[in-house]
């Protein structure tokens, strides 16, 4: 063990160089004691910074996600329930406007109705004057008709030199105005 | 025809081709012999653990090049997982995303491997990723020291993993683990013959746990090591052996990835033996 020491130490001595360093059991000692060094180091980095840092920031993750697709679920419900009362309400805006129009529509009909039962009360009234008026004109006329021939009759025979005996002229005429 | 022609013609061209470059090879070697006869090739001497500091014997503490390089392995740990994850944020960045993937790769490894039970001694498994990947990966960074090529430091590792599963086997289960190597599947004639043979590959198995760490990687070491010493002694044609290292080099970086890996997933293979010893 001793000369194998020797060897490795003495990099290119000879031919006892080619043995491997990996079997020279003086380092054993050394590497071991470094190497449960290097583990432990490693060891108490990871467990007291680096794998609770990650954990926790891959929880975090995991926790904004869910939250966030628990909001965004929300808010699609929200959405519907939106829509759900725009709708809503825009059938109710209908009925109101469908009502509106037919009370309109009914008014407007009553008034219409009133309106033209009063104009055509106003008409036949009208209508029975100006009949009267016309009936009253008539008889007006008949009986100027009447004069003026009476008058016209009277004149013509005095003018043809017969004396008009008045009864039997009106006689005539309103025997004429018969025929 | 023609085409059939031309596979034809590729062949013989390919094989001109392959014995020309060889012919030019011997000859190289023989007429442009180096000023330096004789190969100089000393594959091991990459592994010689050296003291850092004066010319002294090596004791117990002596820092070496070996401890260089764990410390630096050590850094390398710390930078990635330690200064990456310090961002802490909600969208991780670049290196925040490398730190958690390395996180998520060993935690995956070890719930999925040797169960859910087994999450606790995740950072141990960690741990052990962790060094290893960073001694084989700062082992292939040129003239550095690989720590991982030490069958001391593998066994070392190996031994770890080999006394903590059998404690924690008979801790858990006691007697029952002994089950471990009692095959009840099998016709109870063949159970005590297959008792040694399982009760054999138990304790066989921190050897090769250990040793085919430091083999893959001193292996692939000394295959680039004796390669140069070719580059240095073929001259001109040294471009041979260059583009054979950098084919080397390309699997010995896949290498350094894999035996981090598949030393870590035999831990959880091991692991889930000692938690769940039926067959």
């Amino acid at each position: 063990m001793a000369s194998n020491t020797q060897s490795t130490e003495a990099a290119h001595g000879g031919a006892e160089a080619a043995g491997m360093p990996q079997l020279d059991f003086s380092t054993f000692g050394n590497q071991i004691f470094w190497l449960v060094v290097t583990l432990v180091v490693i060891y108490f980095v990871l467990t007291k910074i680096a794998l609770p840092r990650i954990e926790a920031v891959l929880s975090e993750r995991q926790g904004t996600i869910t939250n966030d697709l628990a909001a965004a679920e929300e808010l699609k419900q929200k959405a519907v329930e939106a829509e759900e009362a725009y709708n809503k309400a825009l059938a109710d805006a209908r009925a109101e406007a469908n009502k509106i129009v037919a009370e309109a529509r009914a008014e407007i009909q009553a008034d219409l109705d009133a309106a033209a039962a009063k104009a055509d009360a106003e008409i036949s009234a009208k209508a029975a004057e100006s009949e009267a008026a016309i009936a009253e004109i008539r008889a007006g006329a008949v009986e100027s008709v009447k004069a003026v021939s009476k008058d016209a009759a009277k004149e013509i025979l005095s003018s043809m030199g017969y004396k008009a005996d008045a009864k039997s002229v009106t006689a005539a005429v309103t025997a004429r105005m018969k025929g | 025809m023609a085409e059939q022609g031309a596979k034809q013609g590729a062949g013989p061209i390919i094989k001109i081709a392959f014995f020309a470059v060889l012919a030019v090879v011997l000859l190289s070697g023989v007429l442009f012999s180096p000023a330096h006869p004789g190969l100089a090739i000393h594959p091991m001497d990459q592994f010689e653990i050296k003291p850092l500091f004066g010319d002294g014997k090596l004791g117990m503490f002596t820092v070496t090049n070996q401890t260089l390089w764990m410390v630096l392995a050590i850094i390398g740990v710390v930078l990635m997982l330690v200064v990456g994850s310090s961002g802490r944020a909600i969208v991780p960045n670049r290196s925040q995303s490398v730190a958690e993937m390395a996180y998520g790769f060993v935690y995956k490894m070890v719930e999925d491997v040797a169960g859910k039970d087994a999450v606790k001694y995740f950072p141990g498994i960690m741990t052990l990723f962790m060094f290893i990947l960073f001694a084989n990966f700062l082992g292939l960074i040129p003239t550095s020291f690989t720590a991982t090529s030490h069958i001391a430091v593998t066994a070392v590792l190996a031994m770890i993993v080999f006394v903590f599963v059998t404690v924690l086997g008979f801790v858990k289960n006691g007697a029952g683990f002994l089950g471990l190597f009692w095959v009840s599947s099998a016709p109870l004639a063949l159970r005590p013959i297959l008792a040694v043979i399982e009760l054999i590959s138990y304790f066989v198995r921190p050897v090769s746990h250990s040793i085919r760490l430091a083999g893959n990687v001193m292996a692939g070491h000394a295959v680039i090591k004796v390669f140069a010493g070719f580059a240095a002694a073929l001259g001109m044609f040294s471009f041979l052996p260059i583009l054979a290292i950098s084919a080397v080099y390309a699997l010995e970086v896949l290498v350094a990835f894999i035996q981090a890996y598949v030393f870590t997933i035999l831990t959880c293979v091991y692991l889930k033996d000692a938690l769940h010893p039926s067959h």
